[in-house]
C-alpha cells in the first residue's frame, strides 16, 4: 500500500505554459525593435534602457521587501522586467537618467503596488508612467534626439554618452528635432496644409524606423513582427490589435478622403507614434484589458477611438498612452456587461426554455 | 427557438492534453488478473441510496449472486464478483479523496471463481421494454464512465419521456484513459447488441455512436459492427476534451442545448456510455450481474501499463503491483482520468464501478503546485466550455463572497478541470469550486436547519399557548359552574 498525502482536485496535470514563460516571450518580441533603438540611438539610449529596467527591478525588489514578500520568486516571473523594458521603450532615446528613475519609480510602485501587486492594477503601469512623465516634465519628454547610430563619428561616444544621461544634452537646438507628428501639429497651427508640411516624409524610411522617435517605438516593421509573432505563439489574441488598428485605418481614410490636406492619411498614422507598440504590446496587457473577445474588441475600438481623436483634434500630438489609460479604466465596465453565455442560459442568466418538440 | 436546434454549435472552449494514451492502446486488454485473496466491495457504488446487505458474515456465495439488494427508487444492487466466503461486514477506507471509511462487504475468495446459475434468453426483443429496464437493474449496471447513475431508472425515463435519440458515448476524452477504446476494438459486435438492447428497453429506434478521431480502429471496428443496423450510426467527433461531457455531445450531435436544471431526457436525448452498453448485452443475453470491469492502469511509474479486467472490489495496491508500479517515483494516485478523476490520499481502496483508470503519476507529470498570482490572461475563460469565468469565480471565493460566486454561475460549473489545466499560474482553480461548493451546500443545510428549529419551537409555543388558553377556559367554566352550585345552594336555604 502506497500512501500520499495532500489530495487535491483536478485536473492532475497541467499546460506546460507558466507567467515566467509568457513574460520571456513577450520579451523576445519586443527583442528586434528594442535592438534596432538601441543601434539607432546610440549609447546614451542604452544608458536610458538599462537605467530604466534596472531601477524597475530596483523599485519591485524594495516594495516586495516592504511588504515582508519574498523577492525573489516574484522578481522571477519578469513582470517588473516587461514593465520596465516597455516604459524604457516609450521613453525619449537620450532622457536623463532622473526621468528614468522617477518613470521606473511611478510605473512600479503607483502602478503596481500600490493596487496590491501583479494582478491588480487597473492601469497599464507602464503607460501610467509615462504619461505622469509626459504631464510632469513635457520638455524632457518631448526632446527627441537626430538618428545617431551607434560607431556613427557623428553619434556621441562613451564618454558624452554619460555626460548626456547625467546632466542633459549641452546644445539640445543641433542634436534634436520634432517626430512626424509633432512636426505635423505644429506646422498646422501655422495654417500649412500637408502636401507641404509632408514634402519630405518617407514612408519607407518610416516604416523602417529610420526617424526621431521614443526609444523602442519607431520601427513599425519590427514591433508589427513582433507583435504577430506573439499572437502566433497564442500569447495574445488578435482581437485588440486588429480591432485598434482598424478604427484607426477606417476613420483616418474617411477623413483623409473628405480632406486630404488638413487630415493625415492612415498610412501616416498606422506608421508613426506608439501606434504599433500600444497595439501590439500595451493595449493587450492581460491585466488591464477586458478578458472576453467580444470585450476585446470593444476595447480596441475604443482605444483607436480616442488614438484618432487626441492625435487629430487634441493638444498632444500622440495620444496613444490617454487613450490606452482611459480604456483601462473602463475595462470593468466593459467586463461588467460582456460576458460569455452560461451553458443553458439566456444572456441573462436565465435558465433557457425547454423546446417543445 | 429554431436558432437551437438549426446550425450545429461550434465546440465551447475546451483543451487538447497530451494524449498518453498510446500506452495502453495498442494492447489487448489483460483478461488473466490473478483472482485477489480478498475483496472490499462497497454497498454505495453509485448515485442514490446504499444498497442494504442481505447476507451475513460467514454465508458462502457463487459469483454473481446478489449480495445486497436495491433501496429506493434510484439505487442499485450489488454483487459477488467472485465465489467464496463473506468474512466482514464492516467500515473500510473509500475510494475518495478523503478515504474515509464506508461500509463494505468482505469476500475471501475460494479461487474457483464458481458462476451462479443464470438465465439464458433465446430472444431478448421478444422481451417487454419494461423487463430490459428490470433486468439491467437487478444486474447492478451503473453508467461506466464515472457518473455511476443508475442505467435502469435511465431507461425507464427514457420510456417515460420521447427520447428520438440514443447516444452512445464513446468519446473518452480524457488522456491516458484507454478502456473504452480497447471495449470498442475487441468487442464492437457485443455493445452494438448492448446499443440494440437498450433501444429496444427505451422503446427509442435511433442511436448515434460518437467516438472522438484519434481512435480511428476503434471507430472502423464499431462501423463495421454497426454495418447491419441502420437505426444505429457510428460518427467521428473532434478530439478535443471535455468532448464527452454529455452536454457537449448533445450539442455536437444533434445540435441542441439542454436548458439549466433540465435532464437530457428533456430534450429527447439520452446518453450511454459504451462499457455500459457491453455490460447490458452481458446482463441481457447471459444473466452476468457487472461484477467486473476493464479499467486503464498506467502513468509514469507504472512499468506495465496497460488495459486489464479486474473484479470489482479488488485492493487499487494490487492493480498496481500486477502492473509493476514504482512506488517512489509515483506522486500521486488517481482514480479516472488525469483532468476529473480524484486523487486518493492511499491506495488500500478498492476498484469500484466508477473505476476507469488507476493513475500513477510521477512528480514531472502532475501539474506544478506553486501558485502565483492571476495576471488575468483569460485563458480560464476561453477554455471554459460551460461559458464560466473562473478567475472572478475565484476572486470572489478567496474573499469568501460565496453567494456572489453562486451568482456568476458557480452551480453551472461542470468541474471538468480545463481552467487549472490552462491557468499559467497554477491557482487550482477547480478545488476552489469544489470547495465553495461544498460551503454553500453546508450554509444552506445550516439555514435549513435553524428554519426548521424555528418553525418547531413556533409550533411548540403555539401549543403551549393553546394548552394555557383551554386550561384558562376550564378554569372559567369551572369557576362558573361553582357559582351556579353556590347560588343554587343559597336559594335553597332561602326556600328552606
Amino acid at each position: 500500500m502506497i500512501s500520499y498525502q495532500k489530495p487535491s482536485s483536478g485536473a492532475h496535470i497541467g499546460a506546460n505554459k507558466t507567467v515566467n514563460q509568457i513574460m520571456w516571450q513577450v520579451v523576445l518580441a519586443l527583442m528586434p525593435a528594442t535592438a534596432f533603438g538601441l543601434w539607432l540611438f546610440g549609447w546614451p539610449a542604452w544608458h536610458t534602457f538599462l537605467l530604466t529596467v534596472a531601477a524597475a527591478l530596483f523599485f519591485e525588489a524594495f516594495c516586495l521587501r516592504l511588504q515582508n514578500k519574498p523577492v525573489k520568486p516574484a522578481l522571477m516571473d519578469c513582470s517588473a522586467l516587461v514593465t520596465g523594458w516597455l516604459l524604457a521603450m516609450s521613453l525619449p532615446p537620450w532622457s536623463p537618467w532622473w526621468l528614468c528613475v522617477t518613470g521606473s519609480a511611478l510605473a512600479i510602485i503607483l502602478g503596481k503596488h500600490v493596487y496590491g501587486g501583479l494582478g491588480q492594477n487597473l492601469f497599464n503601469p507602464a503607460m501610467l508612467a509615462r504619461v505622469a512623465l509626459l504631464i510632469s516634465f513635457p520638455v524632457e519628454m518631448t526632446t527627441w534626439p537626430n538618428i545617431s547610430p551607434l560607431f556613427f563619428s557623428a553619434s556621441p561616444g562613451l564618454v558624452e554618452s554619460w555626460h548626456i544621461t547625467l546632466s542633459g544634452i549641452t546644445q539640445p537646438d543641433a542634436v534634436t528635432g520634432a517626430t512626424t507628428l509633432g512636426y505635423v501639429k505644429t506646422e498646422f497651427s501655422q495654417n500649412r496644409v500637408l502636401s507641404e508640411i509632408l514634402q519630405d516624409y518617407s514612408a519607407t524610411l518610416n516604416f523602417i524606423g529610420w526617424t526621431r522617435g521614443s526609444l523602442g517605438e519607431t520601427s513599425t516593421l519590427l514591433i508589427a513582427l513582433g507583435g504577430l509573432w506573439l499572437i502566433k505563439q497564442n500569447i495574445i489574441r488578435w482581437h485588440i490589435p486588429l480591432s485598434l488598428l482598424a478604427t484607426i485605418t477606417v476613420l483616418a481614410s474617411l477623413f483623409h478622403l473628405l480632406d486630404s490636406e488638413h487630415y493625415v492619411s492612415p498610412f501616416l498614422h498606422l506608421n508613426s507614434g506608439a501606434l504599433m507598440l500600444i497595439a501590439f504590446f500595451i493595449a493587450t496587457d492581460y491585466v488591464t484589458s477586458p478578458n472576453t473577445p467580444i470585450g476585446q474588441i470593444v476595447f480596441g475600438i475604443g482605444c483607436g477611438l480616442l488614438i484618432f481623436v487626441i492625435r487629430t483634434w487634441g493638444a498632444y500630438p500622440e495620444g496613444a498612452g490617454f487613450a490606452v489609460l482611459l480604456m483601462n479604466s473602463a475595462t470593468p465596465l466593459i467586463d461588467y456587461y460582456i460576458k460569455p453565455r452560461i451553458y443553458g442560459r439566456d444572456r441573462k442568466g436565465k435558465p433557457l426554455e425547454i423546446p417543445k418538440s | 427557438m429554431l436558432s437551437l436546434f438549426s446550425a450545429k454549435p461550434k465546440i465551447r472552449g475546451g483543451v487538447h492534453a497530451e494524449e498518453h494514451k498510446a500506452e495502453t492502446a495498442h494492447q489487448a486488454i489483460v483478461r488473466n488478473f490473478p483472482l485477489p485473496k480478498k475483496l472490499y466491495i462497497p454497498l454505495q457504488q453509485h448515485v442514490g441510496k446504499p444498497a442494504e446487505p442481505l447476507i451475513r458474515v460467514g454465508d458462502t456465495v457463487l459469483k454473481g449472486q446478489l449480495l445486497a439488494y436495491s433501496q429506493g427508487m434510484i439505487s442499485a444492487p450489488v454483487h459477488a464478483p467472485s465465489s467464496g466466503l463473506i468474512v466482514d461486514v464492516n467500515d473500510y477506507p473509500a475510494p475518495h479523496p478523503s478515504a474515509l471509511p464506508i461500509r463494505m462487504i468482505v469476500l475471501e475468495t475460494d479461487g474457483k471463481d464458481e458462476w451462479c446459475e443464470t438465465a439464458l434468453v433465446d430472444d431478448p426483443f421478444q422481451l417487454l421494454p419494461e423487463d430490459i429496464s428490470l433486468r439491467v437493474g437487478a444486474a447492478g449496471i451503473v453508467g461506466l464512465g464515472g457518473a455511476v447513475f443508475p442505467t435502469a431508472v435511465k431507461l425507464n425515463m427514457g420510456r417515460e419521456n420521447r427520447i428520438d435519440t440514443l447516444i452512445i458515448n464513446g468519446a473518452e476524452c480524457e488522456p491516458y484513459l484507454s478502456c473504452d477504446d480497447r471495449l470498442m476494438q475487441e468487442n464492437a459486435e457485443q455493445i452494438i447488441d448492448g446499443v440494440r438492447l437498450m433501444l429496444h428497453g427505451m422503446e427509442t429506434h435511433h442511436a448515434v455512436v460518437a467516438i472522438e478521431d484519434n481512435k480511428p480502429a476503434a471507430f472502423q471496428a464499431m462501423q463495421a459492427a454497426a454495418a447491419a443496423f441502420a437505426n444505429i450510426k457510428v460518427m467521428q467527433i473532434p478530439t478535443r476534451y471535455p468532448m464527452g461531457w454529455d452536454r457537449q455531445l448533445i450539442g455536437y450531435v444533434t445540435g441542441r442545448e439542454v436548458p439549466v436544471g433540465c435532464r437530457s431526457s428533456e430534450v429527447g436525448v439520452t446518453i450511454h456510455n459504451i462499457g455500459t452498453a457491453y455490460a447490458t448485452h452481458n446482463a441481457i443475453r447471459y444473466g452476468k450481474a457487472l461484477v467486473s470491469r476493464v479499467v486503464t492502469v498506467s502513468g509514469g511509474a507504472v512499468a506495465k501499463p496497460m488495459n486489464v479486467e479486474v473484479p470489482i472490489g479488488t485492493l487499487m495496491s494490487e492493480v498496481l503491483a500486477f502492473c509493476g508500479v514504482d512506488t517512489a517515483m509515483t506522486a500521486r494516485i488517481v482514480m479516472g482520468g488525469p483532468m476529473m478523476g480524484d486523487s486518493l490520499p492511499h491506495s488500500g481502496v478498492p476498484t469500484v464501478k466508477a473505476t476507469s483508470g488507476i493513475l500513477a503519476l510521477t512528480a514531472t507529470e502532475i501539474r506544478n503546485t506553486q501558485e502565483q498570482p492571476c495576471i488575468r490572461c483569460a485563458s480560464c475563460i476561453t477554455v471554459c466550455p460551460a461559458g464560466l469565468r473562473p478567475l472572478d469565480m475565484a476572486n470572489h471565493i478567496r474573499v469568501n463572497q460565496l453567494d456572489a460566486a453562486v451568482e456568476i454561475g458557480l452551480k453551472d460549473c461542470i468541474s471538468c478541470g480545463c481552467c487549472s489545466y490552462i491557468c499559467p499560474s497554477n491557482i487550482p482553480l477547480v478545488h476552489y469550486f469544489k470547495y465553495a461548493a461544498g460551503e454553500v451546500a453546508a450554509r444552506q443545510q445550516a439555514q435549513h436547519k435553524s428554519e426548521q428549529t424555528k418553525k418547531l419551537m413556533e409550533a411548540r409555543n403555539a401549543r403551549l399557548e393553546r394548552i394555557a388558553e383551554q386550561q384558562r377556559l376550564e378554569e372559567e367554566a369551572r369557576a362558573a359552574a361553582k357559582r351556579e352550585r353556590e347560588r343554587l345552594k343559597a336559594e335553597q336555604t332561602e326556600v328552606a
